[in-house]
Parts: C-alpha cells; sequence; structure tokens
C-alpha cells in the first residue's frame, strides 16, 4: 500500500466523481466561465468532492484515533455510540431550541458526542471482560440506547422524519453553502497528525504512556473531542456514514501496522478513496437516480467487516 | 537514589501495602519476592509513580516521585509491566524507538536514532527489527521491551514479573541481560520475581515481602537460608550449595 498509488487513484477518482452525473458536463464545458455547466460544477459537483475528502479522512483518522484509545480494533463512532450521540444532540437542541441558530445545534451535538464518547470510555474502564468483539458489542447497545431515547422524543414531537434524514448519510444534498462546516476537519487532521505519536503511545495502555511520560489523560480527552468534532461535523452536513471509521484504520494496519504518524496519512488516503468508490456507484447504478451514500457504504462497508471478522481474531 | 519511607497502600481499607521502608542500593540488582499477594507489585508500581502512595512517600534524589514532572522522571526511572499482552502492531525498531519518546516526542534525531541502534544491537535484535511483535515469540518480544527501555536511557529500571510466560532458556537470557546492563552500563535494576531461585542466583539485594510488610531485607545471602526463608514463606526449604550458587529445593518440603 504506497502512498504513491493511493495518490493516484485518489485524483482519478476525484476527476470521475467531478465528471459523473445527472447532467452531463465535460472539462471543455468548463473553459466557458458563465455557461450553466461551470455553474453546476461550482454549486454542486465541487462542494460535493470536497466534502466526500473532508468526510472521509475525517471519518477514517477518528476511527484510527478511537481504536488506539480504546485499545480495541472494532471501536468506532459508529460502534461506541458517538454518532448515536451526535443525533440526540441535534434533535434535543431542535426541541429544546426551536429556532436554533446553526452554532447552538452544533455545539449542543458536539456536547453530546463528546459526552456519549467520554461515557463509553468510562463503561469500557469497569468492564473487566475486554474481548475484541464484546466491548464494540457493548458499544453498539449504548448506542442503541440513545438512539431509542432519540426516536422516543422526536416520536412525541413528530419529527421522526426529520431525524431519519440525519440518519442517513446522503451527499447528494451538498450544496455550495451547504456543507463548509466541513472544514472544521481541517485543523482536527492536522492536529491528528501533530498529535500522532502521543496517541499510539497512548494506546500502548495507560502504565506504558507513563513509563515514557506521557500525560495519559491529557492526551486521552484530546483525542476524544477531535473525534466528536469530526463526527459533530459530519453527521450536521452528510448525515451518519457507518463503517468507514471501522474498517479503513483496520485494513490500512494489516498493511502498515499501528504507528500513528506512519499510517494517518494512508488512513486518510484510502477512507477518501473508499468513500468515492462508494459514491460513484451509487450515483451511477439507479442512474439517473442515486443511492444515498450511508446505504453503500453500510453494504459494502458491512462486507468487509463480516470478512475481517473471520479472517482471524489473532490479530484483532 | 530511591528510598521508600512508609509506604502504605489500601484498596477496599484493606492494607495491600502496609508501612513500608526500603533503601534500593544504587548500581544493584535488587528483587522483591514474597508469596503471592504480597504487594510486590504494588509496591514496584508506586516506585514508578504508575500508583499513588496512600500515606508516606517514595524519594528520588530526595524529593517526591509524586512532585517529579512526568518527563522527566521517565528519563531516570522506566518501568515494565508484567502485562506482555500488546495489540498495537508496531514493528521492534518502532518499539524500541518509543523508547526516547520522552527526549524526542517521537520525533527522533540523529542521537536518538543512534541509541536506538545501539539498544538493538546490545539486545541482539538486528535480524529482527523491522519484524512485528505480534510475529515474535514471548522471549524476543520480552527483549524487544528491554531493548525499549535499554533506548529509554534511565538509572533505573524496574520490572514487574519479567521472566512470566518465558521458558528456562529465555529466563536465563533476560536475568544474564539483567545482570550485564548493572555491571556494563551501571544500571540500578529492581525486579519483582516469582522464583526464589532466579533471585537467589542474579540478585544483589532481596527485598522479602509479606501480607503488605517487609518480613526481611538485606544482601542476598542473609535471606536465601532455611531459616529467613521459613519466615518468608511458612515452608521449610532445604538450601544446597552448587557451583557457588545457592539453590533452594522446595519442590518436596
Amino acid at each position: 500500500m504506497k502512498k504513491r498509488y493511493l495518490i493516484i487513484a485518489l485524483v482519478a477518482l476525484s476527476l470521475l466523481s467531478l465528471f459523473v452525473g445527472v447532467s452531463s458536463i465535460s472539462p471543455m464545458d468548463l473553459l466557458d466561465f458563465k455557461s450553466e455547466e461551470t455553474e453546476i460544477f461550482l454549486i454542486s459537483r465541487l462542494p460535493r468532492l470536497i466534502a466526500i475528502i473532508l468526510a472521509g479522512a475525517g471519518m477514517s483518522i477518528a476511527g484510527l484515533i478511537m481504536q488506539s484509545l480504546s485499545r480495541n480494533k472494532f471501536v468506532s463512532p459508529t460502534t461506541a455510540g458517538t454518532l448515536d450521540a451526535t443525533r440526540l444532540g441535534i434533535l434535543i437542541s431542535m426541541l429544546v431550541f426551536t429556532n436554533a441558530t446553526y452554532m447552538q445545534k452544533i455545539s449542543f451535538a458536539f456536547i453530546f458526542a463528546l459526552a456519549g464518547t467520554l461515557l463509553f470510555m468510562q463503561i469500557l474502564n469497569r468492564i473487566k471482560f475486554k474481548d475484541a468483539i464484546f466491548v464494540p458489542l457493548v458499544g453498539l447497545m449504548f448506542g442503541n440506547i440513545l438512539s431509542s431515547i432519540a426516536t422516543f422524543f422526536a416520536y412525541k414531537s413528530d419529527i421522526i422524519q426529520n431525524m431519519s434524514v440525519w440518519l442517513q448519510g446522503d451527499f447528494s444534498l451538498i450544496l455550495k453553502g451547504r456543507y463548509e462546516l466541513l472544514y472544521i476537519s481541517v485543523p482536527v487532521l492536522i492536529l491528528a497528525y501533530i498529535f500522532a505519536n502521543r496517541f499510539t503511545v497512548a494506546g500502548m495502555g495507560e502504565d506504558f504512556a507513563k513509563n515514557l511520560g506521557l500525560s495519559y489523560n491529557k492526551v486521552l480527552n484530546l483525542g476524544l473531542v477531535l473525534v466528536a468534532l469530526i463526527s459533530v461535523t459530519v453527521v450536521l452536513t452528510v448525515g451518519m456514514i457507518p463503517f468507514l471509521g471501522l474498517i479503513i484504520p483496520n485494513i490500512v494496519s494489516i498493511f502498515k501496522g499501528d504507528h500513528l504518524e506512519k499510517t494517518l496519512p494512508h488512513t486518510a488516503l484510502l477512507g477518501v478513496i473508499f468513500l468515492l468508490i462508494c459514491d460513484i456507484i451509487g450515483r451511477v447504478i439507479i442512474f439517473p437516480y442515486e443511492i444515498p451514500i450511508s446505504m453503500t457504504v453500510g453494504v459494502i462497508g458491512s462486507a468487509i467487516f463480516l470478512f475481517m471478522l473471520f479472517r482471524g481474531k489473532a490479530y484483532a | 537514589m530511591i528510598q521508600v519511607k512508609e509506604v502504605s497502600k489500601y484498596f477496599a481499607k484493606k492494607p495491600v501495602v502496609d508501612n513500608v521502608s526500603v533503601n534500593i542500593q544504587s548500581g544493584k540488582i535488587t528483587s522483591f519476592i514474597g508469596p503471592n499477594g504480597a504487594g510486590k507489585s504494588t509496591l514496584l508500581s508506586m516506585v514508578s509513580r504508575l500508583l499513588d502512595a496512600d500515606t508516606g512517600e517514595v524519594l528520588l534524589d530526595k524529593s517526591d516521585v509524586k512532585r517529579w514532572k512526568s518527563n522527566d522522571f521517565s528519563k531516570r526511572v522506566s518501568i515494565l509491566k508484567q502485562s506482555n499482552f500488546m495489540n498495537v502492531r508496531l514493528t521492534i525498531r518502532e518499539l524500541i524507538s518509543f523508547g526516547r519518546f520522552p527526549y524526542s516526542k517521537g520525533r527522533l534525531n540523529e542521537e536518538d536514532e543512534k541509541m536506538v541502534d545501539q539498544a538493538i544491537e546490545y539486545m541482539n535484535l538486528g535480524d529482527l527489527q523491522d519484524s512485528y511483535m505480534d510475529e515474535l515469540s514471548g522471549g524476543q518480544r520480552q527483549r524487544a521491551f528491554i531493548a525499549m527501555v535499554i533506548a529509554q536511557d534511565t538509572e533505573y529500571i524496574l520490572l514487574d514479573e519479567p521472566l512470566n510466560n518465558l521458558d528456562m532458556k529465555h529466563s536465563v537470557q533476560i536475568m544474564k541481560i539483567l545482570r550485564k546492563l548493572v555491571e556494563d552500563l551501571g544500571k540500578t535494576v529492581i525486579i519483582v520475581l516469582h522464583d526464589i531461585n532466579f533471585a537467589s542466583v542474579y540478585s544483589d539485594y532481596i527485598v522479602a515481602l509479606k501480607d503488605g510488610r517487609v518480613v526481611k531485607d538485606g544482601p542476598t545471602h542473609e535471606i536465601i537460608n532455611s531459616d529467613a526463608l521459613k519466615e518468608i514463606y511458612d515452608m521449610d526449604i532445604p538450601i544446597q550449595e552448587m557451583n557457588s550458587c545457592r539453590i533452594c529445593v522446595y519442590f518436596n518440603s
């Protein structure tokens, strides 16, 4: 898994993504700055590509950080309740402040995402039986509890329909002016890279980290804040993208190990490539209609996840 | 110099380490021995500030280990816990490089790389340095961990039952390495040992614990005798001298 090949694949898929869609746009059309094609390109196609890149890299890195900090290969925002907590946060912000501004929604969802992830880490500390499969099962249960609380309130206030929209990750709604929140991932990813070595050390366990003079709790909290930030921005703009944070870091780990500073770029690149492929498939399979990204990622991702489960617990 | 002063640790109000005072001799191997649940590992964890003492203090160079800056402390004292389990996929070289973390935070400079090379050579891991940890045998893994500690370049090296799950050959290999570290590099080694004979043959000083208290402590020859062992283990253990090693024959006592 050479970085060079990943970059080539990324560029090729990006170009493909820009020129696949209901209205056909060819690169030549873009030479005319005022044409309708150029407008569609700038308002829809380009934002969509940027959103895919930011969400793909963000969710994969969020998963990577969570797996490192929880010391479990099967923990990710999907399997630790982070995404469910985010959704609950958005819902409650909408119920409590009916006229919630964007910033209020974000802050609320962020607090919930962070609290949910912290709570899961606390549960993880308490349980004695730290089996590789058992831990994410606990996380899924925890997530389902949060999710049913959300459903209950949504049902009470008749906004189930609304909520199911955030449930489904969907890039077709991404337009200029509706995705810029995702840019928060950029500084978050830079921070993740700066702290990569600390995350790796923390991933070797608290005693191990303390031996090397690392302030374990600070690094742990920073990691969870980064994960919560990424989750919130992705859920609020795109919706839930399952499995991405789970499978991508695992695939990279098989080939490149767990030295985060070395695997972070690969994880981000592969996450974007995977998401681009899923998005393009979703766009062409029932052309001119579209399948939401959460569906394509869900189907392909769960197949890969099952394959990884059967492939051998020894490594997980 | 490490001094343990009237240190106690309670778990659920039960003392696990009870008013223990010990002075650790520099440039020697000191073994903590005693029956299960004697508090050996807990004491070692407090010396290495992985656990905080409830009362009393552990002094490194006359200042309480709690008051040391975490990073400075990790340049003076290193600890390897008994859990050899790692679910992090690192190559041996990557692991050993993390021994330099207190100095370089992971971005290794030339001197760091040199220290890593030396540690690899010292532990004879050159051929294996690019293998992943999870592809190794228990003995090789333990050697890699010790190499990491060597790269960490601390004056004090603390090990919690490093011979766990190792066969005879590898146990001897590890103990010889620790002996060499003390003799060649002037390190101070503190080690929790289960096997009384390894303690007898390889250590300079022994601290015997029982029910959280120090029962005996002194140079090895003062501890390895039938009377003292009776007090520590409640067993009549005859001692046989062979090639100037005192061997405790406890198997049928």
